[in-house]
């Protein structure tokens, strides 16, 4: 997928004048007020947060150890574990891993970190058939979209667009069958892919945890696509990242109870499948061979420093669900596979700052990410840091920088700061003060080209302040 | 109630001091009428603004100003929970693992209150005699509801206003899209998201909009003008303090009489 964060602008601009899109975005899903409702359920959410974040700043801080726990149980239950440095890295050892087999149809379970390595392509490319099976990735893969939201990847389409598209690729079916419903919608899409379910020879899925007690890998899923994912072709493939290990099921239990209540508003997700090595001599069904694939893309460097703790995110959606920013203009925007306020924070980390600045500069900072992450990772705070690091860089604007370095060189003499302020409050008020306001402003058209600038009342606080005491 | 002897410094802001001093005057009547000794001494910016761009050195310059001038008082207070909030989170922070300054900012900060929640919490008021005719609509700025903790402190207020109903807004915790520099980086994006403020205060049906900070009112006013909704918007100060006769926010003054 090609990264368009540099053009966050025009990419904003189009968004709020696509009608359709807004459409979408103003129904929304309703996660707000369904978190919102969870939580006060749960008396003791606000804890279960706490303990959330605890667990993952002690993985973290010795993933070493939980890495090699993990591997050796991994190994020790049959399954085979693969590190990949790099996208490049992981998506060579995936395909590898499917030509052994002379895969053609791959089907896969919803999985973000196969966005962020463009596996889809590179499988095409390589003359294996990618089949999403998650119904929200299957609606943006025949549409050749990316992700518009880490956990309802379609959420930016309506019920037409569906039907639209449903009635361009799946051309075979009756022309006159009823696609009103969004009942009916989903009964076709199931049998589609019941069929390719059938067909696959490997299937690939994400992992939400990976638990070092036990070697166990593990998905949460509302669809159960998952599990057929992974139990019907003969291999299964986990694509996972080093972020995602876990020490033991208690914990998992732990993150499970935030996860579920911050993404969606549910006590618990439909399915949490667990998965540990391949099929057992006694087991009625399972994949005879199964690969944890661990990437790490530029994960590792971020331990340790300031954006360490973007690392603790378990992927809820909550953060985006929240953000203003991200409900005006939808996840396409971003221009890259994680939208929202993790994806600003994320982003600029594994594509660089140079190329995803927009990003954590689209916020106002208005905190509410921050309030709901199930993990407490202060996101306005990184995003401030990756302003510092452009800043520091000189990457910000050069309009931002020479209008910072104006402005702070007054606010740094407040005598000679009080002069001019009082000089130009006086100024505005004459030209104002008949009106009350301003309808356009010099050097204030990002302001007054969508509302009015109220005129000053004349002498500043601090003249009058000043004439008063003396 | 009053409790002779506190020196309080007034932190007026940046917009205040050069868009509406009523708001600073109203403060000022507030406290005093509390029995403070306010004092305005001469200041600039809390450097808010160059923080939130990425410039620390600037921020932590303008930072350490701000602490020079105000340590001296027994409270520091801000007509805004968004200044405030540079002052009571951010600049403990500004100064993380500075042995001279973190401890003086940190000393700062415990002192710094916003103004609403002074008279409150600090003072222990709850009621001002004051009279405001009409039904109003308040909006929490994000940095006074989540940084600030202040939510109840300006409706306990308001309630006690004679003649003022007050008429909760829906979505209350959504920011009204001003953000500081952000309104003018991404004007169309701020523009969509105070475009549906505006609208949802105008639903409430209230006459009057009042908030605790200047940003968000010039924002929301600007708007409301600008898609011609009658809505007048004031700080809370002005209407605590009784001052809420002269225009209101973007108002123009009443013609006078020719010479
Ligand atoms: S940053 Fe927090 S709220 Fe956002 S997706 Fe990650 S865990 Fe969820």
């Amino acid at each position: 997928m090609t990264l368009t964060s540099p053009q966050f602008k025009d990419n904003a601009r189009a968004a709020l004048a696509d009608a359709q899109l807004q459409r979408a975005l103003s129904k929304g899903l309703g996660f707000v007020e369904r978190r919102r409702l969870a939580a006060e359920r749960l008396p003791e959410f606000e804890a279960l947060r706490d303990g959330a974040r605890d667990i993952k700043n002690h993985t973290l801080a010795h993933l070493d150890l939980y890495l090699e726990a993990y591997e050796a149980r991994v190994i020790a239950a049959g399954g085979q574990l693969h590190f990949a440095v790099t996208a490049e890295e992981a998506r060579a050892i995936v395909v590898d891993i499917c030509r052994k087999v002379c895969a053609k149809t791959v089907t896969k379970g919803k999985t973000m970190i196969a966005e962020e390595i463009g596996l889809n392509d590179f499988l095409e490319q390589n003359g294996i058939q990618p089949v999403e099976t998650d119904l929200g990735e299957y609606l943006i893969q025949i549409r050749h979209e990316m992700p518009s939201h880490i956990i309802a990847p379609a959420i930016h389409l309506n019920k037409d667009q569906v039907e639209a598209d449903f009635r361009r690729v799946h051309s075979h079916l009756p022309k006159d069958r009823n696609l009103a419903e969004p009942q009916t919608l989903l009964t076709e899409a199931r049998g589609v892919l019941r069929e390719r379910f059938l067909s696959a020879d490997v299937g690939i899925t994400g992992a939400n945890f990976l638990v070092a007690e036990t070697g166990t890998s593990i998905i949460v899923t509302n669809e159960g696509n998952g599990d057929l994912t992974q139990t019907l072709p003969k291999i299964h493939i986990v694509l996972a990242t080093i972020e995602k290990l876990v020490p033991t099921l208690e914990d998992v239990s732990t993150l499970l109870r935030v996860l579920a209540r911050s993404a969606t508003g549910q006590d618990m997700s439909v399915y949490t499948t667990l998965s540990t090595g391949p099929r057992r001599p006694d087991d009625p069904d399972g994949p005879s061979e199964y690969h944890v694939v661990i990437l790490d893309n530029g994960r590792s460097s971020m331990l340790g420093g300031g954006f360490a703790e973007m690392l603790r995110c378990i992927r809820c959606g909550a953060c985006m669900n929240y953000c203003p920013v991200f409900n005006a203009i939808g996840g396409h925007a971003y221009g890259s596979v994680y939208p929202g306020p993790m994806g600003a924070v994320l982003t600029p980390a594994l594509v660089g700052i140079d190329k995803a600045g927009h990003l954590p500069n689209a916020s106002m900072f208005c905190g509410r990410c921050e309030e709901v992450c199930p993990v407490r990772i202060p996101l306005p705070r990184m995003m401030r840091a990756w302003r510092e690091r452009e800043f520091e860089r000189h990457l910000s604007p050069a309009t931002v920088r020479s209008g910072l370095k104006f402005w702070s060189f007054f606010a740094k003499r407040p005598a000679l700061y009080g002069l001019v302020t009082a000089l130009a409050s006086r100024l505005l008020w004459l030209f104002g003060r008949s009106a009350g306001r301003f309808r356009r402003l010099p050097f204030a058209g990002g302001w007054t080209r969508h509302r009015d600038f109220p005129a000053p009342q004349g002498a500043t606080f601090q003249a009058q302040w000043r004439r008063r005491r003396n | 109630m009053a409790q002779p002897g506190k020196r309080v410094g007034l932190l007026v802001t940046c917009l205040v001091d050069l868009i509406r001093p009523a708001v600073g005057f109203a403060a000022v009547k507030l406290l005093e009428d509390a029995g403070c000794t306010v004092e305005a001494p001469r200041q600039s910016c809390c450097g808010q603004p160059a923080f939130n761009s990425g410039d620390r050195a600037s921020a932590r310059a303008l930072a350490e100003q701000v602490i020079a001038t105000f340590e001296c008082y027994d409270y520091v207070v801000v007509p805004s929970g968004s200044c405030g909030g540079q002052v009571r989170v951010h600049y403990p922070e500004l100064f993380h693992g500075d042995p001279n300054w973190h401890p003086r900012a940190a000393r700062f900060a415990a002192k710094t209150y916003e103004l609403t929640s002074f008279l409150t919490d600090v003072l222990g008021i709850n009621k001002i005699n004051a009279r405001y005719a009409g039904t109003a609509t308040y909006h929490d700025s994000c940095s006074s509801l989540r940084e600030m903790g202040v939510r109840a402190q300006p409706r306990r207020l308001l309630a006690g206003i004679e003649g003022l109903t007050l008429a909760e807004l829906p979505d209350a915790d959504v920011c009204c899209g001003f953000g500081g520099t952000f309104c003018v980086k991404y004007p169309d994006i701020s523009n969509a998201i105070v475009s549906k403020k505006a609208e949802a205060v105008a639903a409430t049906g209230a006459g009057t909009l009042l908030a605790g900070d200047l940003g968000c009112l010039m924002n929301i006013a600007g708007k409301l003008q600008r898609l011609g909704r009658r809505v007048t918007v004031r700080h809370v100060a002005e209407v605590l303090a009784g001052m809420a006769d002269g225009p209101a926010i973007g108002e123009p003054e009443p013609k006078r009489a020719a010479p």
